[in-house]
């Protein structure tokens, strides 16, 4: 079985589509989809906007300001939008009056997944004997292909999750029958001659952008002196802070205008200072000026570090950057102060328990 | 890098630096940092940053009560007293030598930040005048006399002054140990009366008033006072120089914690210690020096970021104190923090093998701020 390694929200989501019998009937949708066109004019018409040339984006921002709301899930808010968004999928019914199935496999119970199966076979079939009529004519052709699969791999490129599938198909795939559906895909894809039904895969495959993003260095900026310098800026806990570290300097730092013996008295912030240029073994070479608000001694501390640390990167190469990161001195603090919750004294803390 | 250092000391050497410190620099670096000048009068700019020794004895003698609780308790560990000659000592040391005692005395105010080393300073000065050979009055922190003062007595030579008996017999005791032979040799110029039976006769020497105070604790504070005005009245004769060094002078124009049996809070004027140290020290007198410092730390009411002396003595004191001369006591210089380092070294006294290395010296200056007593405090535990 094929274990999923990369989690999305897309990817958590239940399909509640593909479960049982239809809910709403069609006349229902009809209906629900008339509404909201009427629903939409007469909101143009409320908040004085053409209601021709309504979209979707309008509508959400004129339901964000007539229905204003606190709450923090954003899917809890006041929700206007097609039906067809709103309703998920259903099957409709898949026999005639006369109690005859439409579809030829019906009755194996997974109609759609069967069907699908059957398909990429065929496709399969058709690769092969592509390849054995290549093979007839010229053996050369064969290893050019190669080449063009590796850069799709490359790209970064998954296949369909499990769910995604279900929705794909509006009906329930177990687990054995996904892996069996992801093996024969792979099968195919795996032949050299597949690029014959590259448009037929790529409906089955996504991509993961995610990796493509590079965090960009900024180059250093230089002042009126002539002093190399960059910035940098943290955040920790309700605190945010910018660094502004100049090259060639004595190792002096200043925070919001005081010294910083002044203003971190205690020993610890002071430490948590140094650590991006101890690491880096540039403790007196470089001058800083941070500004910082909000939070409180540690939570400051934390938030410069983090700012000192984003604007040393400009001087430092690549590979020291990336032990940067590897020590953690670039990554933003998630933790933050946990909810208290109604019936406990504090975020975890129950009320004392009395026997009696 | 201390080979680097050595060259650095070695280029700056003078020819009053003594035998040892001419040695070869890399098998004996602890001379670089030291010089056995052991004399303050002897001090120059090239003995800037290094560390002078001062014998045990002499330290009993001159420093009854005057130097920080840390450096004597470091005194005790390293079983030797060792002082850093800093600059501002250097100024304070030229301007004395150079002083003219006809005129009224000059007075000095040492500020400075927290733990940037006023009262080792102070002490540097005090220890230069009393092998001078002069009559050094040291009061080692004028706070003490003006918070947590268990008894308080009503005076009896005047009626709205309180008097402090345990205070006063301590300070006396101290100045007793250390002063001892010009207790000899000054002698009162006027008949006192302690009370309905003693009294002390005109021309006795002052030794006798401060056995008298020490005897009688009840009227210690007058005899403090009596001492105080003598001195005051005899200096300018010439036979003696005179030295007031007080440290924590701002206590004396500041609020007192303590309160009346009433519970209304005492002003300083009307405590007879500081009365009487008020009137010393205004410069109406000549012969002599006045050198103090401004102390935030036992400082009561007054906020932790103050340290000039505007902010700290208050309007009051200021006016009082007008025509001075500020010297500002800064952190360590670079060297200074270096000499300072190697003498924790040298002595082993940082154990931890970071401690050593140049990246562990950067380390210990950027978190101390080169302030000498984070310095102290972060060296300690290591």
């Amino acid at each position: 079985t094929l274990r999923l390694i990369c989690t999305t929200a897309a990817v958590q989501r239940k399909n509640a589509g593909a479960s049982g019998p239809e809910k709403y009937t069609e006349a229902f949708i009809k209906k629900q989809i008339e509404e909201f066109n009427l629903g939409k004019r007469h909101l143009a018409n409320m908040m004085g906007e053409d209601p021709e040339t309504f979209t979707q984006e309008d509508i959400d921002r004129a339901i964000a300001y007539l229905f204003p709301s606190g709450l923090f899930d954003k899917q809890a808010r006041p929700l206007m939008k097609h039906p067809t968004e709103v309703f998920p999928e259903q099957r409709k019914i898949q026999w005639g009056e006369d109690g005859r199935p439409f579809h030829f496999l019906f009755y194996t119970g997974k109609q759609s997944y069967y069907s699908l199966m059957h398909e990429t076979y065929e496709k399969l079939l058709n690769v092969q004997k592509h390849q054995d009529q290549l093979k007839a004519e010229d053996q050369l052709k064969a290893e050019d292909l190669p080449l063009q699969k590796e850069k799709r791999n490359l790209a970064g490129s998954r296949w369909l999750t499990k769910i995604e599938l279900e929705e794909m198909l509006v009906e329930k795939v177990s687990d054995d029958d996904y892996s069996r559906f992801i093996r024969l895909l792979q099968k195919l894809a795996a032949l050299p001659c597949a690029d014959i039904e590259e448009k037929y895969i790529q409906k089955f495959s996504k991509e993961v952008p995610a990796q493509l993003q590079r965090v960009v260095i900024e180059p250093l900026q230089y002042d009126e002196r002539g002093v190399a310098f960059s910035t940098g800026e943290g955040k920790r806990k309700t605190a945010s802070a910018t660094a502004v570290v100049y090259d060639n300097g004595t190792g002096k730092i200043t925070v919001n205008g005081i010294d910083i013996l002044h203003y971190f008295p205690v020993l610890q912030d002071r430490e948590q200072l140094l650590f991006p240029f101890q690491f880096l073994g540039r403790i007196g070479k470089h001058d800083m000026v941070c500004t910082v608000s909000g939070g409180g001694r540690s939570a400051q501390a934390g938030a410069i570090r983090l700012a000192s640390a984003k604007a040393l990167r400009s001087f430092v190469t690549e590979k020291e950057v990336e032990f940067m990161r590897q020590a953690g001195l670039l990554t933003v603090d998630p933790r933050v102060k946990e909810r208290k919750k109604p019936g406990q004294e504090g975020p975890r803390r129950k009320f004392t328990w009395k026997k009696r | 890098q201390l080979d680097r250092g050595c060259a650095l000391h070695t280029a700056a050497r003078g020819g009053l630096s003594s035998v040892s410190s001419q040695d070869v620099p890399t098998e004996r670096p602890r001379a670089v940092f030291h010089t056995s000048e052991s004399d303050p009068a002897k001090h120059t700019e090239q003995h800037e940053g290094r560390l002078y020794n001062i014998p045990l004895e002499e330290v009993k003698a001159v420093f009854p009560h005057g130097l920080p609780y840390r450096f004597q308790q470091q005194i005790q560990t390293f079983n030797e007293a060792r002082v850093m000659v800093r600059k501002p000592a250097l100024e304070l040391l030229a301007c004395l030598k150079g002083s003219n005692f006809a005129h009224p005395a000059v007075r000095y105010v040492l500020y400075g930040e927290r733990g940037t080393g006023k009262t080792m300073t102070l002490c540097h000065v005090v220890h230069y005048c009393s092998k001078q050979g002069w009559l050094v009055l040291h009061i080692p922190d004028a706070h003490l006399w003006v918070k947590n003062c268990k008894e308080l007595l009503q005076s009896s030579y005047k009626k709205d002054r309180l008097d402090q008996p345990l205070q006063a017999s301590v300070w006396l005791k101290n100045f007793k140990s250390s002063n001892e032979r010009f207790l000899q040799e000054i002698k009162t110029q006027k008949k006192y009366l302690w009370g309905k039976q003693e009294s002390t006769e005109e021309g006795r020497p002052l030794g006798e008033v401060v056995e008298q105070g020490l005897a009688r604790v009840r009227s210690a504070s007058d005899a403090v006072g009596v001492v105080l005005r003598e001195l005051r009245q005899q200096s300018h004769r010439g036979s003696f120089r005179l030295l007031v060094a007080v440290d924590g002078v701002n206590a004396l124009w500041g609020r007192t914690s303590l309160r009346k049996e009433d519970k209304s809070p005492v002003s300083p004027e009307e405590l007879t210690l500081v009365h009487n140290l008020r009137k010393m020290l205004r410069n109406d007198w000549s012969g002599g020096a006045i050198v103090t410092t401004l102390s935030q730390t036992g400082s009561l009411f007054k906020p932790s970021s103050a340290y000039t002396p505007q902010e700290l003595l208050g309007k009051e004191g200021f006016d009082a104190l007008d025509p001075f001369v500020p010297i500002p006591v800064p952190n360590y210089s670079p060297r200074e923090f270096e000499s300072c380092y190697g003498y924790y070294l040298e002595r082993k006294w940082l154990q931890h093998e970071k401690a050593h290395t140049e990246d562990g010296k950067a380390e210990l200056q950027f978190l101390s701020g080169s302030n000498p007593r984070q310095l102290d405090r972060l060296a300690g535990p290591l």
